[in-house]
């Protein structure tokens, strides 16, 4: 791979617990717990795992919209999980987030051409005029009407107000597109649309997205990559082929059996993981996964598996997997 | 887009149904337009000027003179007008008075809710220092303290009564920050200010609206307070207050001197009292109170 | 328990160090500083206030001032009257008696009185006693106290003539508790009509929500008749926000009482802030502001023990 767009290495979000009486420190909730992401320009990475394992939180770190506690955020070359707001500022234009709940995400005060503007006043890009006629635009690339600017974001079926959300985070023509399961709200027979409406973006404007999710089957459609979380670490990175035919953690081994039909026509004795997901106020040493994993051995609860390539561009994060 | 072509006016015209259902509320907004306009028009209706004396016909009756429908008083000055310029005081402290407290409240529940932390502990400690004191004390010493002119009565009401607005506006900032849409424009880079200012801001309207309401409501009581103990608006400036406190000296004779004021704060204060509970059954209906 | 009575101990301290930073620094607003009595008094001259200056300390640097006056606070020496050279918290201690007595039987017919027509009207909702008691509660918050206690003097005491018209004791008759409970009837009434509306509301609001709880319908599935439901179910669970409330309303209960204690002349803590207000006694003023403030933060830490009492959840934040 040449330069990456993106290069994560070792981020930590870690967010202290607090004693109610002296505000002291007496724990930490470890969210993101030593995680690296590559993404290529123009690709599209998912970031699967169960709901608490870290996924959006990673993702709005790598955003700065939660400050990252430790590791270090490359986009583009340049060095930028520490950058103070100002310098963050020409970051903010190439990279951009499309979130869950389209309900949440808009602004219920202001009309879809105010929160489309929104974008162009704070870079402070064109006149009023100006300004409209790039809403209308967004809007027309997005497969709405432009006449949709005067209305109000409760006046929209939650597939059309995930149209307000994307074309929101394309104002400002980003390089990355960051999407927080943006279609998981949405009712199925909306997600396709969505789903398609993003690809399409993708190819006519080279953008590369994360694509968060916990839903195998958007996975297998979207993703070139795809990188599976557990409890705030990447447990295994490959190629979305490599990965739905031959993944070789334990834990994307039965997240795949759980799915009930990853790939047509393929069938896979169901494992099911034992005993619940632990706290990530108190995860259990060495590797994450060991109290739950079918086959852990002792060093698994001694050492944390550092990831190995098993093929080029698959890597996987266990002790009993030999490259 | 078929789907999606409501009514456009749907969130107001749902808020005006649940408003007109309130008969009290009506029947407050009715009040208030009905004092806004004769304030407003006091020297046109007024049928005397306020502050002519004529010490030959004092004290007289209600409803004897046509000159003088509401009587005079012990100096023998038409009681009607002086009650509609009294309006004309009492409601422009009012309104300038919650101007004030709201201004500060939502400047001071913004800063802390959305800013967070030290800013947060610093302010919240200030609002909980400022209720320790009863308001009534609080804005005697300062009424006695500075000048009283129109202005300084109304800056000091609104500056002893701004911390329950403040209390609101932060609890509906510390609900709205943790909203997607503010975290969507931190991600444009929008800055704090204009955060606070065009995203959060207009979302706390309905609360701060409601506050605004029964604080114009509070405010013309304590005018009326600090007027009747002497530190308020000065003859020869008519106040309710102080047609009070004049009246008080011939109270067991002539009680409709005192009758007429207390009776002209009561239905100002019911009014914006009764539109102000409307209103919040109306936008807000989780902060419902009565039937 | 105790770590939470210690916890909420500490976090008092905050609170009266802020209060005695605005109290002191209004002494210094006030026009003419402190000494304001003297200065704007033109026969007196510019030496002699020089000297009772130096006398009061007021030459000092402001911080050294606000030291000295704050460990009098705290040591019990508030400070000395213009008028008279008594100390402050004598005056101020010997007007207590009135106030507490006042601002207690208003207090205990209104929460009486509010709780019992907030509960009534939570148990029979939407009924026209509960629509009369919402809105006859609406309309007295809507009331001016001092015109509610001017309209009961006229009525009661010019028209009617059953009662006196003000003060404590007819002449004469100092000591005798008839006499005393005569004169107490109206300014309880006219005190007690706001509280008695605001904990009507506040009751009826929660009792509201307590009983429509899960326990409460495992009370009455279990077969508890309806006032044992009442009394060991929902009140304990409804008592905690109006205890709460009991807290919070009582910088509003000074401010009552001062209206109230002015109209009817009833020698208590109000009438000392007016008559010192009128008098320029700024020691009498400041040392009132303190008082009120350290009684309304104790007011607050006892109930927030009471409801920790009650509720063991609250104990542990």
């Amino acid at each position: 791979m040449a330069e990456p767009l993106l290069q994560v290495r070792g981020l930590e979000v870690h967010f202290p617990i607090r004693s109610a009486m002296l505000r002291r420190r007496i724990g930490t909730v470890r969210a993101v717990d030593g995680v690296d992401l590559e993404v290529a320009r123009g690709e599209t990475l998912a970031l699967v795992g169960e709901s608490g394992c870290g996924k959006t939180t990673t993702g709005k770190s790598i955003l700065r919209l939660i400050e990252p506690t430790g590791g270090s955020i490359r986009f583009a070359g340049e060095e930028i999980a520490r950058h103070p707001p100002a310098r963050l500022a020409p970051f903010r234009r190439r990279m951009q987030i499309v979130f869950q709940d389209p309900y949440a995400s808009l602004n219920p005060r202001m009309t879809v051409g105010g929160i489309l503007a929104a974008p162009f006043e704070i870079h402070r890009i064109g006149d009023a005029k100006d300004r409209a006629e790039r809403v209308a635009a967004l809007l027309r690339t997005v497969g709405l009407p432009p006449e949709a600017a005067r209305r109000y974001p409760h006046e929209f079926s939650g597939g059309q107000r995930q149209r307000i959300g994307i074309a929101r985070a394309l104002a400002l023509e980003p390089e990355l597109v960051i999407g927080d399961e943006p279609v998981s709200a949405l009712d199925v027979s909306i997600q396709a649309q969505i789903i398609n409406l993003m690809k399409r973006l993708q190819a006519e404007l080279g953008l590369a997205y994360i694509m968060i999710s916990h839903n195998l089957a958007v996975v297998s459609h979207v993703a070139d990559r795809v990188a599976v979380m557990y409890l705030g670490r990447v447990v295994e990175t490959a190629p979305r082929e490599a990965l739905f035919f031959d993944a070789r953690h334990p834990y994307t081994q039965a997240l795949l059996s759980a799915v009930p039909e990853p790939v047509p026509g393929r069938r896979r004795a169901r494992q099911v993981p034992q005993g619940d997901v632990p706290s990530p106020a108190n995860p259990p040493p060495g590797c994450h996964f060991h109290p739950r994993c079918p086959l852990a051995i002792a060093r698994c609860a001694q050492e944390a598996p550092a990831p190995r390539i098993v093929a080029p561009g698959h890597a996987v994060a266990c002790h009993l997997v030999s490259p | 887009m078929s789907a999606a072509v409501s009514a456009p006016e749907g969130q107001l015209a749902r808020v005006w149904q649940r408003f007109r259902r309130h008969r009290l509320a009506l029947a407050g907004a009715f009040v208030v337009a009905l004092l806004m306009a004769s304030a407003l028009f006091a020297s046109v209706f007024a049928p005397q000027d306020p502050t002519l004396l004529d010490t030959s016909l004092r004290f007289v009756p209600p409803f004897t003179d046509w000159r003088y429908p509401l009587g005079t008083d012990e100096l023998g000055r038409d009681t009607l007008s002086r009650l509609l310029h009294g309006g004309q005081v009492s409601l422009t402290v009012g309104l300038v008075a919650m101007v004030t407290t709201v201004l500060t409240g939502a400047l001071i529940g913004i800063a802390a809710g959305y800013l967070g932390g030290i800013a947060d502990t610093l302010l919240m400690r200030f609002v909980d220092t400022m209720l320790c004191f009863p308001q009534v004390f609080l804005l005697l010493v300062v009424a006695a303290f500075v000048p009283p002119t129109l202005l300084s009565i109304s800056l000091v009401i609104g500056l002893t009564s701004w911390m329950e607005v403040s209390r609101i506006v932060r609890a509906e900032i510390l609900h709205l920050k943790e909203q997607d849409f503010v975290a969507a424009a931190r991600a444009l880079g929008a800055s704090r200010t204009r955060i606070m200012v065009r995203e959060l801001l207009p979302n706390a309207a309905a609360p701060i609206l409601v506050a605004a309401t029964l604080k114009v409501a509070s405010a013309v009581l304590m005018e009326s307070y600090i007027s009747y103990l002497g530190y308020g608006v000065q003859p020869p400036l008519a106040s309710w207050g102080n047609m009070l406190t004049n009246a008080q000296g011939y109270f067991d004779t002539v009680p409709w001197l005192a009758i007429l004021p207390g009776a002209a704060i009561t239905l100002t204060v019911m009014g914006f009292n009764f539109l102000g509970d409307g209103l919040r059954d109306a936008l807000d209906p989780r902060l419902r109170m009565d039937p | 328990m105790i770590g939470f009575v210690a916890r909420r101990l500490l976090q008092a301290i905050p609170l009266l160090i802020g209060v005695s930073l605005i109290g002191f620094g209004l002494m210094h607003l006030a026009p003419g500083g402190p000494l304001a009595v003297y200065t704007l008094n033109p026969t007196i001259q510019a030496q002699d206030i020089e000297r009772i200056r130096i006398i009061f300390g007021l030459d000092q640097p402001i911080h050294v001032q606000y030291v000295k006056w704050a460990t009098g606070i705290v040591s019990g020496n508030w400070g000395y009257t213009f008028f008279g050279g008594r100390p402050v918290l004598d005056v101020i201690l010997e007007r207590l008696p009135a106030t507490m007595l006042l601002m207690g039987s208003a207090l205990s017919v209104a929460i009486l009185l509010g709780l019992s027509i907030g509960i009534l009207g939570a148990v029979r909702r939407y009924s026209v006693f509960d629509v009369l008691a919402t809105t006859g509660a609406l309309f007295a918050l809507s009331f001016p106290t001092f015109w509610f206690g001017l309209m009961a003097i006229y009525v009661f005491a010019i028209q009617l003539r059953w009662l006196p018209s003000g003060g404590m004791w007819e002449l004469g008759e100092e000591g005798n508790i008839l006499s005393l409970l005569r004169h107490l009837v109206l300014p309880t009434m006219v005190l007690a009509l706001v509280i008695t509306a605001t904990w009507s509301r506040y009751s009826r609001s929660a009792f509201l929500e307590v009983m429509h709880q899960d326990y409460m319908r495992t009370a009455r599935a279990k077969g508890l008749p309806p006032r044992q439901r009442l009394l060991r179910h929902a009140f304990p669970n409804a008592a905690k926000p109006l205890i709460a409330l009991l807290g919070v309303e009582l910088p509003f209960l000074f401010s009552g009482a001062l209206v109230t204690e002015t109209i009817f002349g009833w020698p208590g803590m109000g009438r000392l802030f007016v008559d010192a207000l009128n008098m320029k006694e700024y020691p009498v003023l400041m040392g009132m502001m303190m008082f009120t403030a350290i009684f309304v933060i104790i007011g607050n830490l006892l109930a927030d023990i009471a409801i920790a009492a009650i509720d063991p959840r609250v104990r542990l934040q």
